[in-house]
């Protein structure tokens, strides 16, 4: 008995210090690791926030829409050859960072705002900005405000988890002006506590804002987005550090998005492009040189994510309703969207 | 031969001693191992991946709003530890009213329950099991959204002129004093101690004569003349401060916001169900015997409930209440769904604006053990005075 015990608490130990080892093992930095485990597993495992409109949030018949959907396909066109090898894991504001921390997804694409503290402090790192974008407020038209300057004594709702609250009371205190703020974890609260006039004023990003204003359909248009952008707030995928590699993967897709528009690759045209004579072209989609290769990608992977993800302005056509495209178009038209040299 | 068997056996129970002994060493060194190895490995992991670790930001301004707040917090001022501070408060705030309703209203259900009256019992029967059959967080939800249905500030519901009631909340008018006021509330709080003392030492050493005579018309004269006189002698003067709409809102008076009450009304709700079985329970569990005793001795129902049962059924419903107390508090956590500013809340928004995770959920579990751990003591402590003494 008392045997049997002693031998149950020492297996006990030892397995805890099997696992604690594997844990230990598990810090230590190793390159691509992030791509190895997402080839042999067949998915890419991509964090989003899943009620966001316009960014991700399930259609219809359950297909999971918008910009920060399309980013997660491009990489797991790049890494997989197959866009639709996702696996959707959908974060509340406040949950994204650990899950990626922990290795839960392997990226995160889910409205975060690239900030110099999320680098510096939390072992995270940008590889791109998809969206450039602000926060704003939004009101019922039926108040009859035109600036956020007239905003002095309202009640605003906001979710918490992001730097919405942060910046709201920046903006406030800035300009003398007091505020109720009710503060809510989930988006659907937020917007359902709005609509139902429990604050006179929603803010978040813009484009979120946009994205909820379009979802109204007709009664989107009691809405107004005021003018003001409080913040310049770059949205970015996310990845962990120490993988450098992977950085440069994500990286790259977000590049090949959007250089194939400026190349004025399309995913209905890009056949028409394989026997281009252009070299850049020729080494973009991989017929030249070993661009891909060099990731650990094939080498035609820009090819497969623009056949089956098409181009930025593609994904943004198809994802953003009522958002003038402004800073987000392609440097070449006025925008700052650039992508260095591929070769 | 006697003293030749006892040294015989001294070694054997001896041997059993030591050996229980090393394996519950062995067992606590396991144990603080693994706890070790855990830590380290979690320091490890996050100083390998960059993360910031530590306690330091505790002493950094925040800039973060919080809607509910018994104390002064100046945003970008005032220390993240404030806020927690804060937010510990507003907790102790909602379980503490929601322990207070809960067990009002549970324990009539409760009584009402064991009603000889067929429709008043059976009534609350369905309650008790409706209520404690939905979970809590859908009820929490339903409430709010029930409160947030109610008309605009500006077709808000008039009570009384001064008292309005909107999707905003419940605006009420209060009293502002140019100066003074915290000195007529500390004669206030005196009055009330005075008061206190006075009843106990009635209760301790006076005659049975005394016993038997009311404190309470001298206990209002002592609590309304004491701050009256100060506020005289400080020459305070009080004005009401009625809440009017101007803007966007009511400006002035008070306000109970509907996350509050909200989460206050889901949880005394959710709470009283349980409550009143914990009461039936009591009641049931005191023999019959005392009731028929009662009864030949021409006592009435009522007085039969509170001179001899609720007593003796209170030694039976102080420790599963304690539980309750307990799950209560923990329950408060769930105002973060209903945004009101509980401490989960507010250190749900350091953890986004700091990123350090661990340090935050490990500020949430420390502070609901404390919490926890008073309640336990308070209730061990009150059931020790109300349980039999066997002398």
């Amino acid at each position: 008995m008392k045997h049997s015990t002693l031998l149950g608490i020492c297996t006990l130990a030892a397995s805890m210090l099997a696992a604690s080892s594997a844990f230990a093992q598990d810090a230590s930095p190793a390159s691509s690791r992030t791509l190895e485990t997402v080839k042999s597993r067949g998915t890419l495992i991509c964090g989003v926030i899943g009620t966001s409109p316009g960014f991700s949030l399930p259609d219809s018949q359950g297909v999971m829409r918008g910009i920060d959907a399309d980013q997660c396909r491009a990489v797991a066109a790049a890494t997989l050859g197959d866009a639709e090898k996702v696996q959707w894991v959908l974060l509340a504001p406040q949950q994204r960072f650990t899950a990626l921390q922990s290795g839960e997804v392997d990226v995160l694409f889910a409205n975060v705002t690239w900030t110099m503290t999320r680098e510096s402090q939390l072992g995270l790192q940008f590889p791109s900005i998809y969206y450039y974008d602000g926060q704003a407020f939004m009101v019922k038209k039926a108040l009859g405000v035109n600036s956020a300057l007239e905003l002095d004594g309202a009640s605003i709702c906001m979710l918490t988890g992001g730097t919405s609250e942060l910046t709201v009371q920046e903006y406030f205190s800035a300009n003398n002006m007091t505020y109720t703020p009710v503060v809510l974890s989930e988006g659907e609260e937020a917007r359902a506590a709005f609509l139902a006039d429990r604050c006179d004023v929603y803010t978040i990003d813009s484009s979120s804002l946009a994205g909820f204003k379009a979802s109204q359909g007709e009664a989107g248009e009691d809405f107004v987005i005021l003018p003001e952008r409080m913040t310049a707030e770059p949205l970015g995928g996310v990845v962990r550090k120490g993988d450098e590699r992977w950085f440069d993967i994500v990286r790259w897709t977000h590049y090949t998005l959007v250089n194939a528009e400026i190349l004025g690759i399309e995913s209905g045209n890009v056949e028409s492009f394989m026997d281009s004579e252009d070299p850049r072209i020729r080494r973009f989609l991989g017929m030249e040189g070993e661009l891909g290769a060099t990731l650990g990608l094939s080498n035609d992977f820009s090819k497969t994510v623009i056949s089956q993800v098409g181009n930025f302005g593609e994904v943004w056509a198809r994802n953003v309703v009522g958002v003038d495209r402004g800073y987000n178009n392609v440097w070449t038209k006025g925008g700052l969207q650039y992508a260095p040299p591929f070769r | 031969m006697r003293s030749a068997s006892k040294s015989n056996r001294r070694p054997i129970a001896g041997a059993a001693d030591l050996r229980s002994l090393a394996l519950q060493a062995a067992l606590v060194l396991g144990i603080v191992a693994l706890a070790w190895f855990l830590i380290d490995t979690t320091l490890a992991n996050l100083r390998a991946r960059g993360i910031t670790t530590g306690f330091a930001f505790l002493f950094r301004p925040i800039n973060m709003p919080i809607a509910h707040s018994w104390l002064e917090f100046v945003p970008g001022i005032h220390t993240y530890a404030r806020a927690l501070l804060i937010g510990i408060l507003n907790t102790l705030t909602v379980s503490f009213i929601v322990i207070v309703a809960a067990t009002v209203a549970g324990t009539l259900i409760g009584i009402a329950r064991l009603s000889p009256n067929w429709l008043l019992a059976r009534v609350c029967g369905a309650y008790v099991e409706m209520i404690r059959n939905v979970p809590v967080l859908l009820q929490l939800v339903f409430w709010y959204q029930m409160l947030l249905q109610l008309p605009s500030p500006r077709n808000a519901i008039t009570v009384v002129e001064g008292l309005y009631i909107s999707n905003r909340g419940i605006r009420y008018p209060t009293l502002i004093e140019a100066q003074g006021g915290g000195l007529a509330l500390g004669a206030f709080a005196l009055g009330c101690a005075v008061l206190v003392a006075l009843v106990y030492l009635r209760n301790r050493f006076g005659s049975e004569r005394l016993k038997s005579r009311s404190f309470l018309p001298a206990g209002v004269l002592l609590l309304a003349i004491g701050p009256a006189a100060v506020l005289y002698l400080s020459g305070t003067r009080i004005s009401p401060d009625v809440p009017e709409l101007r803007g966007f809102n009511f400006v002035g008076g008070s306000s109970l916001a509907p996350e509050l009450s909200a989460l206050v009304i889901g949880l005394s709700i959710y709470a009283s169900a349980f409550v009143a079985e914990i009461v039936r329970a009591g009641i049931l569990g005191v023999p019959k015997g005392q009731w028929e005793a009662a009864e030949s001795l021409g006592l009435s129902r009522v007085k039969t409930l509170r001179k001899i049962v609720l007593p003796q059924a209170l030694r039976i419903i102080v420790p599963p209440l304690t539980s309750e107390y307990l799950g209560i508090t923990k329950n408060s956590s769930l105002a973060v769904a209903v945004g009101y500013p509980d401490l989960v809340a507010i250190v749900n928004t350091m953890i986004s604006d700091t990123g350090q995770a661990v340090e935050g959920i490990a500020i949430i579990m420390a502070a609901f053990l404390t919490i926890s751990l008073a309640v336990s003591a308070l209730m061990n402590w009150y059931n020790r005075s109300v349980a039999l003494v066997t002398r």
